[in-house]
């Protein structure tokens, strides 16, 4: 099953798992025929780019408890050497995630800053959770996450899921 | 994530997701998709392998430039290190296991109850 090299199916897999747990309803994806498109307003070179990630902060959820999780931010210069991901859906058996530019690309983004790639990076990176309630996320999450871009002049965000 | 980025676009900045479930990230519709087939957990590129994630980070920014319609999808070219068993392996349910992902369920179902905001 899927040794071929074909992308995994992630949405399957994950019903039959709940399943398995015995969970009765499964899991509804969010779907979308309409996808918004916001093109580059200027050349790359000029623009202020951000990072998000589903990673929590390195002390991990409040009160450690994942259904308290948060948006929250950090400083992309001196970002911390590893995140909290102890909470989140990933492959544990197969990788880890002790090197954290394997999932927030700071060096490599820093680099191609140096190379005038980029115009600036954003003083924030920001972390939003993966939560079950796609609600709280559409009403609450993601529009802070746009609140605090735009406070920070970010014109190009790269978005990372674990 | 994907929430986040159709949240980002309707506010004018542009987004680009870097991210290994294929399925889930155009299920939903995305903008910009740069697909990692890698092991969920390291979208960016194999832990420690900084040539890689180099390349895997100039290849989003590089879609951002060449996209010019929402759900453009672009393969990183990067393939995972060794052998391909992760695919299989990754929430495999087994005549081996299903009592243990039962009991594990029953547990996770009673922390649900005990931490019910």
């Amino acid at each position: 099953m899927d040794a071929d090299g074909t992308p995994v199916g992630y949405m399957e897999r994950t019903r039959l798992y709940y399943r398995a747990l015995g969970y009765s309803n499964d899991y509804r994806w969010s779907h979308y025929d309409e996808v918004p498109f916001t093109p580059l307003k200027k050349p790359l070179a000029e623009n202020t780019v951000t990072i998000i990630t589903t990673a929590s902060p390195p002390e991990g959820p409040p009160q450690g408890n994942p259904r308290l999780k948060e948006v929250w931010s950090g400083r992309i210069d001196g970002a911390p050497a590893d995140l909290d991901t102890e909470y989140s859906a990933w492959d544990k058996e197969a990788t880890h995630t002790k090197d954290r530019e394997s999932y927030l690309p700071v060096l490599a983004l820093q680099d191609l800053l140096a190379a005038g790639r980029i115009g600036a990076l954003s003083e924030s990176f920001h972390g939003v959770p993966t939560k079950y309630s796609q609600r709280q996320t559409l009403e609450q999450d993601a529009p802070e996450i746009a609140r605090r871009c735009r406070a920070e002049g970010v014109d190009v965000a790269l978005l990372v899921p674990l | 994530m994907g929430l986040v980025a159709r949240e980002l676009e309707s506010q004018g900045i542009a987004t680009v997701v870097v991210g290994s479930a294929l399925d889930i990230v155009e299920h939903c519709g995305v903008p910009r998709y740069l697909y990692t087939d890698f092991p969920l957990g390291n979208p960016c590129g194999p832990p420690w392998q900084r040539e890689a994630q180099a390349r895997i980070a100039a290849a989003a920014l590089d879609l951002l430039e060449a996209a010019s319609a929402p759900r453009t999808t672009v393969q990183a070219a990067d393939v995972w290190p060794g052998e391909n068993g992760w695919r299989a392996g990754y929430n495999r349910i087994g005549p081996d296991n299903q009592a243990e992902l039962a009991a594990t369920g029953e547990k996770r179902r009673q922390w649900q109850s005990d931490t019910r905001l």
